[in-house]
């Protein structure tokens, strides 16, 4: 049993994420993993329904799936197939979220403290929010964006309502008009209207009588689309063989072309059948619809964007990232464990769970590179990711030179931290987003950043050995000298390491600089932040070769790194100034501040005279030991 | 005291020392730059070597902290004393030595590059053709003869000859100019508005046009207008004056105050020339971005501006350039875009920025005599970190190796097993 012990829980959790690779069943009949797959335009790039959901819901609810009262929830999908074509369904799903409590409080005593509302519990009070927000951007009036960074809680609550409530009514409008009871019909009568109409729109024109009525509907029928032109989200009519690979366009945008050209494009016929079927519950003519739009799309020349539907469709099922999350924490739990128990078979299970995370991440990251052709690292996002993969990386190997379930921690708990921290960064929106001008070059995006983000990465390796050391060495006994000795040489070759990358990586991005805006250095906030790390790892190296730190200074200086290396990564976008400010998130701030304050704690410990350590204290080498004394935390809990 | 001064200058404790200041300083002056505006702070905390406060409503300037110019000098000192004296190769070494030397390079091209570079903007409207790049804060009068159909002859005084009282002179000039009144930052004012101090013309636009002071500042994305009252003298007596000012002849600025007087001034162009005769030739004269004329010349033939489809997220901004360089033989049609300068006769061409409405380009031109030190330099310091890395490392593994052999191990096993096994001995000792 305990040699097993290792293949079983890779053999469990293996299974669980392999299970995310089947494909959704049928839900009552209608394929929609088949829907989720079709292609759209939206945000710049080629991305399938399911993402356009996922990315809705995340940013109107914080979550991706729907929570029921009665039932099982409902994907991001499922939800978005109800908004798209059952709207009056859909309006009683609670997807909106409200924290503030006084924004609670404005949906009236019955709905208070709900936390997630349905649209139809918000729509007595949508005059009164869309008064109070125009009011706000009234006052914010010629503050440019500055406006946006200085708004009080309660302010940016009711802007994300206001947003939410903007979007869903978009999405409503997306594939056919929200008030519609059969778009297919409703396009069959409009394609009848055209040639009628347009005739008496050119004799009004040319000053004869027209036939009243044709130019009556047609007239009607532009005022109807015009608004929807208006109003639809994402571009889901692809273009027609012959015109530019890019002019995809909105449902009503393209009904609109159609007052022009004539004709109803392909497109319409079978995104009019998707949505009147699932309105009127016809599984087999709406998956009828969903196969003929697909044989027609491959057919005229969209094969590509099919495919890429389909394969993004794959990477948000099989969910990598949160499923290498889950075993992180599994194996950081079995490496604390180890700790206590020093049960060998414990610790090769945990580090195979390590190394099974570490693949599965893996996977997710050379997806995401070959969904968007880019180095890894494009966004605060994905830098989050790439940081968790780097010290993962970096764990698996100390954990395989030292063993004693130091590496094991380690890489479980960054990377299960910076991938909590990168689900909190994708709740602004898509996380594929397409890239800014002067970031859209693979080289430097391949080199510097990449290179810099691994610094980040090694700098946080360094610094939560040092937390350990500190931890066991305070608390505990077990901090014995030669687990202090190897630490410490742990810590002494990440920080080299560190040195090394961030080094390169800031020189790197000075030359990148040079490139794309003519000066080496500009002492820009985010080129400072990367030399403050590089200073640091100066300044501990040139300590430690100096002799003025030992074991516990340089602890305490690997700690203070973990502060520099925030504040370099995150802490420079909050000031929400400079060249590189292309991300202002200001709900991580205290977060920060909490963080930063824990490390000073830690660093204060690291700096108490080594009679307070427990381990120390307790070590034959310390001398006579000074009586059981325990260690006055409570002066520092202060 | 010798001995004490080197010893003062090769120790690591400056080393040290002089890095957390740096640490602290640069910390500070990022903070600093959400108030003060990046160009203020990198004149104030890293173009500098003090660091002043000044009390409020004092004019005190009481120096709180070394500025950037103190610490990097000191630490080059630092670094090159404890070079020469503790220099001995070693191979265990070479990669520090590497380090340090690409440090220098790099520093020293930094200092080359503060001290030396130029940089200028050359904005090209579709179509236009230009010789010439314009300082982007520098500014000069300059007096032009036009009298020559074929040749413009060009005498510019720097802005800074320009104060109140000043009287310009030159041999290549048959008259003097005065500067009667000068204002280093300037807003235009009608004659209708109730400004204490303004400035009038008895010629030209400024008859019509008038210009009061406003308080000058140091702001990156801010720039000072000036404007001055000129009059020019001849031996035999005035000439007549006028009044110049950037805002006549600066982008965007003269557009904006050309849009704004569209309606009151019917008919007037600012950026007509103000010209004069005097002895029978014809001259103009304007304040106006200090120029640097290039002997070869730059078309705009394209200027493209590309968005994500259905998104006004920019995806590239490119501009299609023809040069013609008699001189050099060159022409030929260049593209510059985003991360893809020119670089052509010692400068560096950028794509910079745009005319609104996709009107013209504007090309950023840098001239950096040290332009290659960073490459060197980084080439230098990757080496240096990555030998004493592979050295350090093979050392670890060499260590690893022999104290598995006297464990009489396979070098593979764990070799720091022991320590948690002395852990679990701690525990049962009898404290």
């Amino acid at each position: 049993m305990k040699k097993w012990l290792p293949w079983i829980a890779v053999a469990l959790f293996g299974a669980w994420f392999l299970s995310g690779a089947v494909a959704p069943k049928p839900k009552e009949g209608f394929d929609l993993a088949g829907f989720g797959r079709l292609p759209v335009l939206l945000d710049g790039r080629i991305q399938p329904f399911d993402s356009v959901a996922r990315n809705s819901l995340l940013s109107m609810s914080g979550r991706s799936i729907v929570r029921l009262t009665n039932g099982p929830p409902l994907s991001a999908l499922e939800w978005l197939m109800d908004t798209l074509a059952r709207p009056e369904t859909a309006d009683q799903l609670k997807v909106f979220r409200i924290q503030h409590p006084d924004l609670e409080g404005l949906m009236g005593a019955q709905n208070a403290g709900l936390e997630y509302y349905s649209f139809n519990q918000l729509t007595n009070q949508l005059e009164s929010i869309q008064n109070q927000v125009q009011k706000l951007v009234k006052s914010e009036q010629g503050q440019g964006e500055e406006a946006a960074k200085l708004r009080n809680a309660y302010q940016k609550d009711l802007m994300h309502l206001y947003e939410s409530l903007f979007l869903y009514n978009r999405l409503k409008n997306s594939l056919e008009p929200d008030d519609s009871v059969n778009f297919q019909d409703e396009l069959r009568l409009f394609q009848a209207a055209l040639a009628p109409g347009r005739a008496a729109l050119e004799e009004s024109d040319q000053g004869k009588s027209a036939n009243q009525d044709d130019l009556q509907r047609i007239v009607t029928f532009f005022k109807r689309y015009d608004e929807l032109s208006r109003l639809a989200y994402p571009m889901i009519i692809p273009p027609l063989p012959g015109q530019p690979r890019q002019a995809w366009s909105n449902i009503g945008t393209n009904l609109l072309q159609a007052l022009h050209s004539g004709e109803l494009h392909p497109a319409d016929t079978f995104y009019a059948a998707m949505s009147s079927s699932y309105r009127n519950n016809q599984p087999a003519e709406f998956n009828n619809a969903v196969a003929q739009y697909r044989a027609w799309a491959q057919g005229n020349g969209l094969a590509p964007a099919l495919q890429k539907g389909s394969r993004e469709f794959f990477f948000n099922q099989i969910e990598p990232f949160y499923k290498s999350m889950v075993i992180y924490i599994a194996a950081l739990l079995l490496g604390c464990v180890f700790w206590i128990n020093l049960s060998e078979p414990l610790r090769r299970a945990g580090l195979a769970l390590l190394i099974l995370a570490f693949v599965i991440h893996s996977i997710g990251l050379g997806f995401r590179m070959y969904l968007e052709g880019r180095p890894p690292v494009t966004n605060l996002y994905s830098s989050a990711i790439f940081i968790g993969w780097g010290a993962c990386l970096l764990g698996i190997i100390l954990e395989r030179v030292f063993k004693g379930g130091v590496g094991l921690v380690v890489a479980g708990f960054i990377g299960f931290t910076t991938l909590i921290i990168a689900h909190h960064l994708a709740l602004s929106g898509d996380t594929m987003e397409m890239l800014r001008a002067v970031l859209d070059t693979n080289l430097w995006l391949a080199t510097h950043v990449v290179v810099v983000t691994t610094g980040y990465a090694s700098m946080f390796v360094a610094g939560l050995l040092a937390v350990i050391y500190i931890v066991r060495g305070f608390f505990t006994r077990t901090l014995a000298p030669g687990l202090a000795r190897s630490l410490s040489r742990m810590v002494y070759g990440i920080v080299c390491f560190a040195t090394l990358f961030s080094f390169v990586g800031t020189i790197l991005g000075g030359i990148w600089a040079d490139q794309s805006w003519g000066r080496f250095w500009g002492w820009d906030p985010k080129e400072n932040g990367a030399l403050l790390i590089v200073l640091w790892n100066a300044v501990i190296l040139h300590a430690r070769w100096g002799g003025m730190i030992k074991e516990r200074g340089l602890m305490a200086m690997a700690v203070f790194g973990n502060i520099i290396t925030s504040f370099s990564w995150f802490g420079v976008n909050m000031l929400g100034i400079g060249l590189h400010s292309y991300g202002f998130m200001d709900k991580a701030f205290p977060w920060l501040v909490g963080f930063d304050v824990s490390q000073l704690a830690l660093i204060g410990l690291a700096i108490l005279p080594a009679r307070y350590w427990a381990s120390f204290k307790a070590a034959p080498s310390a001398g006579p030991p000074s009586g059981p004394v325990l260690p006055d935390t409570s002066a520092l809990a202060g | 005291m010798l001995a004490r001064a080197i010893n003062f200058f090769t120790s690591l404790r400056l080393t040290v020392v002089c890095l957390c200041l740096a640490i602290l300083l640069v910390f500070g002056g990022t903070l600093a730059q959400v108030h003060l505006g990046l160009y203020a702070v990198q004149s104030q905390f890293f173009r500098s070597f003090l660091i002043y406060w000044t009390p409020e409503g004092t004019h005190w300037r009481i120096p709180v902290f070394p500025g950037g110019w103190l610490i990097g000098l000191v630490l080059m000192t630092n670094l090159v004393a404890a070079h020469i004296k503790r220099f001995r190769f070693e191979r265990r070494k070479a990669g520090i030595l590497l380090v340090h030397a690409g440090l220098i390079l790099l520093l020293g091209g930094q200092f080359v590059t503060e001290m030396f570079q130029v940089e200028s903007d050359m904005r090209i409207e579709v179509g236009g053709t230009k010789n010439y790049s314009e300082a982007s804060r520098r500014n000069e009068l300059a007096v032009i003869d036009v009298t020559d159909p074929d040749k413009d002859r060009v005498v510019v005084f720097p802005e800074k000859l320009l104060a109140r009282g000043a009287e310009l002179r030159t041999p290549e000039l048959p008259f003097a100019l005065r500067v009667e009144n000068y204002f280093p930052n300037s807003t235009p004012a009608g004659p209708m508005s109730g400004e204490a101090e303004k400035l009038k013309a008895g010629a030209g636009l400024g008859q019509r046009l008038f210009f009061s002071p406003a308080p000058t500042t140091s702001r990156m994305d801010e720039e000072n207008r000036p404007a001055a009252l000129v009059q020019a003298v001849s031996d035999r007596g005035p000439i007549g004056d006028w009044v110049v000012s950037t805002w006549l002849t600066r982008w965007p600025w003269f557009e904006g105050l050309q849009d704004e007087l569209g309606s009151l001034m019917p008919g007037v162009s600012i950026t007509a020339p103000q010209s004069f005769t005097f002895n029978g030739r014809t001259y103009e004269i304007a304040l106006r971005a200090e120029r640097y004329y290039k002997p070869y010349s730059m078309t705009l033939l394209a200027f493209n501006h590309d968005v994500y489809p259905g998104t006004d997220i920019p995806k590239d901004f490119s501009s299609r350039i023809h040069l013609s360089d008699p001189g050099a033989g060159e022409n030929r049609d260049i593209r510059i875009y985003m991360n893809n300068p020119l670089r052509y006769r010692g400068e560096t061409f950028f794509q910079a920025s745009f005319e609104p409405g996709d009107r013209g380009t504007i090309l950023q031109v840098v001239r950096n005599p040290a332009s290659l030190a960073p490459y060197i330099a980084c080439l230098i310091i990757a080496l240096g970190l990555l030998v004493q890395f592979l050295t350090h490392l093979a050392g670890f593994a060499r260590k690893r190796a022999r104290s598995a052999e006297s464990a009489g191990r396979d070098p593979s096993a764990p070799p720091l097993e022991p320590l948690l096994a002395g852990d679990a001995k701690a525990k049962r000792s009898p404290l």
